[in-house]
């Protein structure tokens, strides 16, 4: 009985913050746009679904590739994810605003991400003479060599 | 005495032979990766084929220059709050006076990279560890902030981030609960670049620090080495560094 009650009460409530979203309120997050797409078929380096689900494995495998054996591909790295994912605008958001890319879905599924109290939040540009680094190149340019390494076949999968 | 207060390089030397034999069983028999030269793909691992080192002539190291330090405070974005006991410091000149002449010179002194680094010894986690090539890291998505790595340093070469930090650089992750050190500029190295405090030395035309294969007989460091008197920090702990001094 009291179960039954607490279950209408919460039936109750959420019909009562639905009917408060007005039009284009949504209670779903707002996700930024990225700035460039990976391919015409998918916009980014995994299908969508397949990101959004488990974007976490492909960074986390990468990152102790990288650290361990030097392994530096761009397409599943977290500075890649960043320099597509969030503009270098002086003003973007950064992660502890609802609106920077990673945060906008983190927050909304209560879970605390943590890569940013160590890693860049957004893009950085470097300065000339640093020839090594891939920041600072338009994100559409990243795009087309990471198909230039795919095509060479030395994308690490 | 050396027995009693060495590390057994005999047992290091056989677990490692007997590891590198083990894996190299793996590379295709008459494959030389030596040969295949230092250009990397970005999606080949680091190979033991290559040791990193450096090599640091203290006759050219200037008195007063400190463009090395700076750079590497630059490359890394390593930010101090004035407070030199504690502020992040991966790379330091030293100057070293001979009390009965009255001789000084100064030296950059930063992680020798050493073959059997101390700091991954007591390193209770993993986190300490030595890439395949000789560069010594920290993993610190698994440092816990002990310090233990601190303590057993001879060369007093890592530092302990006190303070929450922000705008780190997509290259350098840093973070506060973490120790760290010189890396050899690795995100560099791995792009067939040179350190920063190397570059930084050329660029003032010091010429004092010299970035290359140990391995390689043919690189502009292992001729150094080859030609000149070289020594190693504290050569008595037998660690084998990587950073080798000319002029000490």
């Amino acid at each position: 009985m009291l179960k039954n009650s607490f279950i209408l009460l919460l039936l109750a409530f959420t019909a009562g913050f639905a009917m408060q979203g007005q039009a284009g309120d949504s209670l779903l997050p707002e996700i930024p746009e990225a700035q460039a797409r990976f391919s015409e078929a998918q916009g980014c380096v995994e299908p969508t679904a397949e990101m959004r689900k488990n974007h976490m494995d492909y960074i986390l495998h990468q990152r102790d590739e990288t650290m361990y054996e030097g392994i530096r591909t761009r397409q599943y790295s977290l500075n890649e994810c960043i320099n597509c994912h969030v503009s270098d605008a002086e003003d973007a958001p950064r992660v502890s605003s609802e609106e920077h890319f990673c945060n906008s879905c983190h927050s909304y599924a209560a879970v605390k991400v943590d890569c940013f109290q160590c890693h860049a939040d957004r893009p950085v540009k470097t300065s000339d003479n640093q020839s090594f680094s891939t920041t600072g190149k338009p994100a559409l340019q990243i795009i087309d060599s990471l198909h230039a390494l795919e095509t060479e076949g030395t994308v690490h999968e | 005495m050396s027995e009693e207060s060495g590390i057994d390089v005999y047992r290091r030397r056989f677990l490692s032979g007997s590891a590198t034999a083990a894996a190299g069983m793996a590379v295709v028999p008459g494959v030389f990766l030596h040969e295949i030269g230092h250009a990397k793909p970005a999606a080949d691992p680091v190979t033991s084929e290559v040791r990193w080192g450096m090599l640091i002539d203290t006759n050219k190291c200037a008195e007063g220059c400190n463009d090395c330090v700076t750079a590497c405070n630059d490359e890394h974005g390593l930010t101090g709050h004035d407070r030199p006991e504690t502020d992040a410091q991966w790379i330091r000149k030293v100057k070293l006076k001979d009390k009965q002449t009255g001789h000084t010179q100064t030296l950059p002194l930063l992680c020798q990279h050493c073959e059997h680094p101390p700091c991954v010894d007591v390193c209770p986690t993993g986190a300490s560890f030595k890439r395949d090539d000789g560069i010594v890291l920290v993993d610190k998505h698994i440092c816990i902030g002990c310090r233990y790595c601190m303590m057993a340093c001879p060369y007093k070469a890592r530092s302990f981030i006190h303070e929450t930090l922000q705008d780190q650089l997509p290259h350098a992750p840093r973070g506060k609960g973490t120790v760290e050190s010189c890396t050899f500029c690795v995100h560099r190295v791995d792009n067939d670049g040179t350190p920063a405090c190397v570059e930084a030395c050329s660029a003032e035309n010091h010429n004092a620090m010299v970035f290359g294969d140990l391995n390689d007989p043919s690189s502009e460091i292992s001729k150094g080495l080859k030609q000149h008197s070289t020594h190693q920090i504290r050569a008595d702990l037998q660690l084998n560094t990587g950073v080798r001094y000319r002029g000490i």
